[in-house]
């Protein structure tokens, strides 16, 4: 194990990478979930082809080709097409759009997974399109949504040491130059895992909490007055 | 017909419907008039569920035509559906409720967010009228203490009044039943016909798929019997029950009144 010295040294400037790990992460999965969504809702029915083939297409790319070489396209090629984006910024675009081609699927079936009963009902009362997506849908199916997408969130932060390819200050990138520097390579790259895992544990523990929480069959019986009854009685008349 | 010179409530002209070869509705007509209660019944199999779902086009149909309230809600020509606007057919799904045998209720809202869902999303109508309709209603089905409990910790009759009650807070001009007791224990029937006889008698359009034969004939102003994708009489309940002009339907009512006879 490093000493306390060596700690004291590498440590401000490993927890300086982790900023940017965590921005990158925090970044790329806003994007994907967005993206993630759209591409799911144009890809729901095979027959509206004039969306479903693009939404296709773009999922099959991101799929089918390597992460990093979509990293190196954003940051290497894009500049020869004119477009020159930061490290962090090809970073974020990189690893969103590609987890966003994953979570459209976790997205496309868990939407579709949604018990026909429930389209019917909803159809029957008249619900347009968008109002059952909002009321009776997707809140439905982001309950089953949310373990695989907690998956690959994590996934997504491990991912993002990939960014330390495009030259990202991460938390990767800063250790490989400490290692260089020292030489020290095992005990810079034991205190490295160590702080991923200090993130992505807890992480996969909240997402389990909040699996948990949501399940509709441990709900517990609501109070007699709900909370929400009285925030209406104040603010209504 | 009751009431016969106002044009009918909902109108099924010739309708055919198909699900691969095995054709379900083989030339359907039915008309249903304001304030008429309407009991279809009819071995299983004979497309009593299918023709009611035709009627708020959750089922599309391959021949005929449909209209509810003057609206066009779908028409077909030898196998090919026009085409019509969503709006429309939402219009006149608007003026149907419908009752499930599955409750269908939604899992993640209370019943009185159920009740409140789709007048809120829908008609844009305020929070709180919502909410003081979804509560009236919830009290006519005996379910005002319920309000605030989630489907799944009430009973299946309970979550079929809640159903029900749902589809009544779209202020529909009829109601559409598809064996809504199928699914309920035995002892939990009766609560649910109860309250279906008392929208019966405050003068609500109603269609109901039924095996309650018992209740069909209370209530029904007219029974219509049908097998193998085929209306094969309709008549008074006094009529069907007592003298039915074809064989067919006496022998099935016979199987299903007596079945230990058989």
């Amino acid at each position: 194990m490093p000493t306390f010295d060596e700690l004291e040294a590498w440590l401000p400037r490993l927890l300086h990478g982790m900023v940017f790990t965590v921005q990158i992460t925090v970044g790329a999965f806003v994007l994907a979930v967005v993206l993630g969504l759209v591409v799911a809702v144009l890809r729901l029915s095979p027959r509206r082809r004039l969306v479903y083939i693009p939404a296709t297409i773009y999922v099959e790319v991101l799929r089918g080709t390597p992460l990093i070489l979509q990293l190196f396209f954003a940051y290497f090629a894009l500049p020869s097409a004119g477009l020159r984006l930061s490290p962090v910024v090809a970073a974020i675009l990189g690893l969103g759009l590609n987890t966003s081609a994953y979570l459209s699927e976790v997205f496309r079936g868990a939407i579709l997974g949604v018990d026909k009963g429930q389209w019917e009902a909803s159809e029957a009362l008249a619900m347009t399109w968008l109002g059952m997506m909002r009321h009776t849908i997707l809140p439905q199916a982001f309950r089953s949504a949310i373990p695989p997408t907690g998956n690959y969130a994590i996934s997504l932060f491990k991912d993002s040491a990939l960014a330390s390819t495009v030259s990202v200050s991460e938390l990767l990138f800063t250790g490989q130059v400490i290692g260089s520097e020292t030489f020290k390579y095992m005990q810079v790259y034991l205190v490295i895992g160590l702080l991923y895992l200090a993130l992505s544990y807890p992480t996969s523990r909240a997402v389990l909490r909040l699996e948990r929480r949501l399940d509709l069959s441990n709900r517990t019986p609501t109070p007699r007055r709900p909370r929400r009854d009285l925030a209406a009685a104040n603010s209504g008349s | 017909m009751t009431k016969s010179e106002e044009a009918p409530l909902i109108s099924a002209r010739d309708l055919r419907k198909s699900f691969g070869h095995v054709e379900v509705l083989r030339g359907v007509t039915l008309d249903v008039g304001r304030g008429e209660v309407v009991a279809i019944i009819g071995p299983s199999g004979s497309g009593k569920t299918t023709l009611i779902r035709t009627l708020n086009a959750l089922e599309t149909i391959d021949d005929g035509e449909i209209t509810v309230d003057g609206i066009c809600l779908q028409r077909a020509t030898g196998g090919r559906l026009e085409k019509l606007d969503r709006r429309r057919i939402r219009d006149a799904r608007r003026e149907l409720g419908m009752v499930f045998q599955r409750f269908n209720l939604f899992p993640h809202l209370t019943a009185l967010g159920n009740v409140m869902c789709a007048p809120h999303s829908v008609n844009g109508t305020s929070r709180n009228e919502c909410e003081s309709h979804a509560r009236t209603l919830l009290e006519q089905m005996g379910l005002a203490d319920r309000a605030d409990n989630y489907p799944h910790q009430l009973s299946g009759g309970q979550q079929q009044r809640v159903a029900i009650a749902r589809a009544l807070a779209m202020k529909p001009k009829a109601m559409l039943f598809d064996e809504v007791t199928s699914a309920l224990d035995p002892e939990l029937v009766g609560e649910v016909l109860k309250v279906m006889r008392d929208l019966a008698e405050q003068g609500m359009t109603m269609v109901i798929v039924t095996h309650e034969m018992r209740f069909a004939q209370r209530v029904a102003d007219r029974i219509i019997v049908m097998d193998k994708g085929s209306i094969i009489e309709s008549g008074s309940p006094e009529q069907i029950f007592t003298q039915p002009k074809e064989t067919r339907t006496a022998t099935f009512l016979h199987a299903v009144l007596h079945p230990d006879d058989m």
